[in-house]
């Protein structure tokens, strides 16, 4: 791809980009949000077509203005959100959009995925239905989908944001037997380390022009980053020391179940407080979600206490109260959740509205007061450096990491006492990421009492003044942040107590 | 070979367009629909297309008699337009203006028939609005509930509870025919006028117009700067994030619900008291259908409303007065109203959109030579 511009009304997405794809190997694609990494690759996928600039194959000049032409050059695309038909089974799936000659023979289809399936590693049943999939199942299926039509040339758009670290393992030597077999692979990606692990090549965009291309065994986790920012950046994380450290909040012998009646938590049992960070550590889906929102007020709770403690120690039962019964207690409890745009923004309102979210209610008057959200937005607008065309647009229009920058800057300025954050780091880029951990370290300092329910070990490992490790929504241990050694924290995310030391 | 050259066209999201451009889109989107137009009706019909204009406009504008018809239809039309509306922004799909009309309007008809004789005008309007207000909440709120509590498909909850409200609407008919096995009302309180709306001046329709515009304010005012209209735009983007900053949605979508219902019902008062005097089941003409492109038209702006129900109104008299004046069958009238929606609507994608044809003509194909 060669001075590939592309520009969505005033936005220029790309500009001038270029990118080189060899088959037999594993080319890693990096960048910031918004660097244009994903237009790029939508118009090598025929999704959208290049305002100027060319595309090569094999030393020709090709025109891709559909995603049926990228097809015929062998290029398929696994997307970040999948594009598959919940009620229809996988072969169904893959047979969609096909025009096969003779008569259609769903049997074929299915024949033909299980031999894919031996070829390469995968492990799906081309009979199973959408709906009854894990999230790693969909995506085997989206792979085959392409693999099915003939692809040489495989993109993914941040395969791994979705899986656990065992999926993710799996995927990787699936990618690794189909680079041996002589396809093209390109992943896009935020982290360091499955650049590393995975790919040959890695290739850097920033603002939408490529930056530069280095084989990945010449170079490391530093100078890759320091390609991506611009600068140099230290990839170190605070922790300055607690201050005035009192308990916060309670929790005992919690126990939720979900709606189909499963135990989510089962007797958890700890204390948060003030001044300090507690980081929550596990794989996702064992109980973090459940229990952030039993503390917000989101989540019906089986059994079990929950209390806020005052400053001058009296304690107020949080259970059974719904978010406003509790803001009106004057507890002041920010919570930036997991969902940003489906749970805590509303995408379709611009920065202004999405600021009154928490404080609309206030004054008795029935009318909105819209200066001082407005005022706010500017605010976090030019404190944590939003990229918005303006106060004006609509959230779900920014790139993921200026959207989690508008809900985390509107969750502290309500001034809380206690700050839950959930995969507050997610999908965004390292810049982004060094601000929000400066962001909550400074809620700490300032006295709040912070939950931080994190992925990346590391991250909590450097962050975190203590870790609650959570497996199969029971407390598996809580270990100082300071000594904490994360081979025993992976043992116990994995079972129960660990190796048997329970705190 | 089959090689692949450049498309002649792509399209491309446009940059924010100034809205007089944006209008003048609009403009030559009417301006081509009606050269359109007037092609068909040539060679279709072999009439002269601008006599037929001059009929469609003078269906509206022929007469002063005419021209308040015209202002009366858009107030009703209006009135049904910003009554779906707060539903409408709430996601909340209300096709049951019909039917919330109707109870409405026969709330009305009931307080005339039974009150009439024996409550002055100055209790019996009262009463009658309250009446209305209250028939076309209850109407509103009944689907609401359900949605709410056990989220039922609204659609279909309110298309059903249209049927409904016919069906009663035909059953008192009957109760109340005059004369007997006339199979319909007539005039209610002829001789009286009880329960009738005042003239202003000698101005019959005015007070509509009015009533509605002071709604139209209202609701306007409502969505765009009212706490509460503030929660309906929440629960709307996003369920989930109006029950984690603690709106109560269940309330919010019954509290709307019933407002929008209750405006319907304020439209069927305003068709009974103000103009027919007599209520049938066929009374609101499908206002409560045709509101929605209103609303949709509009992007749900209530000033806008003016504008696009003012539009459709004007094509609907236009459409009978050429099917009259020229002896054409109705669907002739259909036609050129239908290709005149068709350009607006279409418009719509011009003015986010634009086509961005291929530079360099032909160069890519020579090459491939």
């Amino acid at each position: 791809m060669r001075n590939i511009t592309k520009t969505f009304g005033s936005i220029v997405a790309n500009e001038n980009a270029r990118l080189d794809i060899y088959r037999g190997e594993i080319l890693a694609i990096l960048g910031e949000n918004g660097s244009g990494k994903t237009t790029l690759m939508n118009m090598l996928a025929g999704i959208y077509f290049p305002d100027s600039g060319q595309i090569y194959y094999n030393g020709k000049e090709i025109v891709i203005a559909s995603p049926k032409d990228a097809f015929e050059y062998g290029i398929g695309m696994i997307h970040q959100h999948f594009k598959l038909v919940n009620v229809l089974s996988a072969a169904e799936n893959v047979a969609l959009g096909l025009h096969e000659k003779g008569r259609f023979n769903i049997k074929k289809v299915a024949e033909r995925i299980r031999e894919l399936c031996d070829q390469y590693g995968f492990e799906i049943d081309p009979n199973e239905k959408i709906y009854n999939m894990s999230v790693s199942e969909k995506q085997t299926v989206e792979i085959i989908k392409v693999l099915y039509r003939g692809a040489d040339i495989l993109i993914l758009d941040e395969p791994t944001a979705v899986l656990t670290p065992q999926e993710t393992e799996k995927l990787f030597n699936v990618l690794r037997n189909m680079r041996d077999a002589g396809k093209a692979i390109v992943i896009i990606t935020h982290k360091m380390n499955e650049v590393e692990e995975l790919s040959d090549r890695v290739v850097v965009l920033r603002k939408g022009a490529y930056v530069g291309g280095v084989m990945t065994k010449d170079t490391n986790a530093e100078e890759m980053t320091n390609m991506l920012v611009g600068h140099t950046v230290k990839l170190e994380i605070d922790r300055p020391e607690p201050v005035n450290v009192k308990p916060r909040i309670k929790v005992e012998h919690l126990t939720v179940r979900n709606e189909e009646g499963l135990v989510k938590l089962n007797d958890v049992s700890f204390t948060a407080n003030s001044g300090e960070i507690l980081g929550i550590a596990g794989v996702s889906g064992n109980g973090q979600k459940e229990l952030l929102e039993a503390i917000a007020g989101l989540q019906t709770v089986e059994s079990g206490n929950i209390c806020y403690i005052e400053d001058d120690g009296k304690e107020e039962q949080l259970i059974g109260k719904d978010p406003l019964s509790i803001q009106k207690m004057g507890v002041s409890l920010s919570f930036v959740p997991e969902d940003r745009l489906g749970m805590g923004l509303v995408g379709t309102m611009d920065l202004s509205d999405n600021m009154m979210l928490r404080s609309y209610r206030q004054g008795a008057s029935p009318i909105l007061d819209q200066k001082s959200p407005h005022a706010l937005a500017e605010n976090v607008v030019k404190d944590l450096g939003v990229l918005t065309p303006s106060i004006e647009t609509p959230v779900k229009n920014l790139s993921g990491g200026n959207v989690q920058k508008v809900l985390v800057g509107r969750e502290i300025a309500s001034a809380p006492t206690v700050l839950m954050t959930a995969y507050a780091v997610r999908g965004l880029d390292i810049n982004s990421s060094y601000m929000i951990y400066d962001l909550i370290n400074r809620q700490k300092q300032e006295g709040v009492a912070v939950i931080y329910v994190g992925e990346d070990l590391d991250v909590l490992l450097q962050l975190a003044d203590r870790i609650l490790v959570l497996c199969a929504g029971q407390v598996s241990g809580i270990v100082e942040g300071k000594t904490a050694d994360k081979l025993e924290v992976g043992r116990m995310m994995t079972r129960v107590g660990g190796t048997g030391s329970n705190e | 070979m089959n090689e692949k050259h450049a498309p002649l066209f792509h399209i491309a999201k446009r940059k924010s367009l100034t809205w007089y451009k944006a209008w003048g889109i609009r403009l030559l989107a009417i301006l081509l629909a009606l050269i359109l137009d007037a092609l068909i009706t040539t060679l279709v019909t072999g009439l002269n297309p601008l006599g037929v204009y001059g009929t469609i406009f003078k269906g509206s504008f022929g007469s002063m008699r005419k021209f308040w018809v015209l202002m009366q239809n858009i107030s009703i039309l209006l009135c049904v337009s910003i009554a779906v509306t707060p539903a409408f922004k709430m996601r909340f799909w209300n096709v049951g203006g019909e039917g919330q009309i109707l109870v409405g309007a026969l709330a009305t008809a009931a307080c005339m028939i039974l009150l009439g004789n024996s409550l002055p005008n100055a209790i019996l309007i009262p009463v009658m609005v309250l009446a209305s207000v209250a028939a076309g909440a209850v109407w509103g709120l009944i689907p609401a509930f359900f949605k709410a509590k056990w989220n039922t498909n609204e659609t279909l909850f309110t298309l059903m509870m249209n049927y409904v409200a016919t069906q009663l609407v035909a059953y008192f008919v009957i109760v109340w025919e005059v004369p007997k096995g006339a199979g319909k009302i007539g005039i209610i309180n002829q001789s009286t006028e009880a329960g009738w709306f005042p003239m202003i001046g000698t101005n019959r329709y005015l007070i509509n117009i009015i009533i509605v515009a002071v709604l139209t304010f209202f609701v306007y005012y409502y969505n765009r700067f009212s706490k509460h209209g503030y929660e309906i735009a929440v629960v709307g983007g996003s369920e989930k994030t109006a029950r984690y900053v603690g709106i109560n949605v269940q309330k919010v979508i019954m509290r709307t619900m019933a407002l929008s219902g209750a405006l319907c019902g304020v439209a069927g008062l305003l068709l009974v008291a103000g103009t027919n005097h007599t209520v049938t089941t066929s009374i609101s003409g499908g206002r409560g259908f045709t509101a929605v492109m209103v609303a949709w038209l509009a992007k749900f702006n209530p000033f806008a409303m003016i504008l696009t129900s003012f539009l459709i109104v004007f094509l609907e008299r236009g459409a009978s007065a050429i099917s009259s004046d020229f002896g054409l069958n109705a669907s002739f009238a259909d036609i050129i109203t239908g290709i005149i929606l068709f350009f607006i609507i279409a418009s719509e994608f011009f003015i986010n959109y634009q086509l961005v044809f291929r530079k360099g003509h032909r160069k890519t194909e020579g090459k491939e030579a």
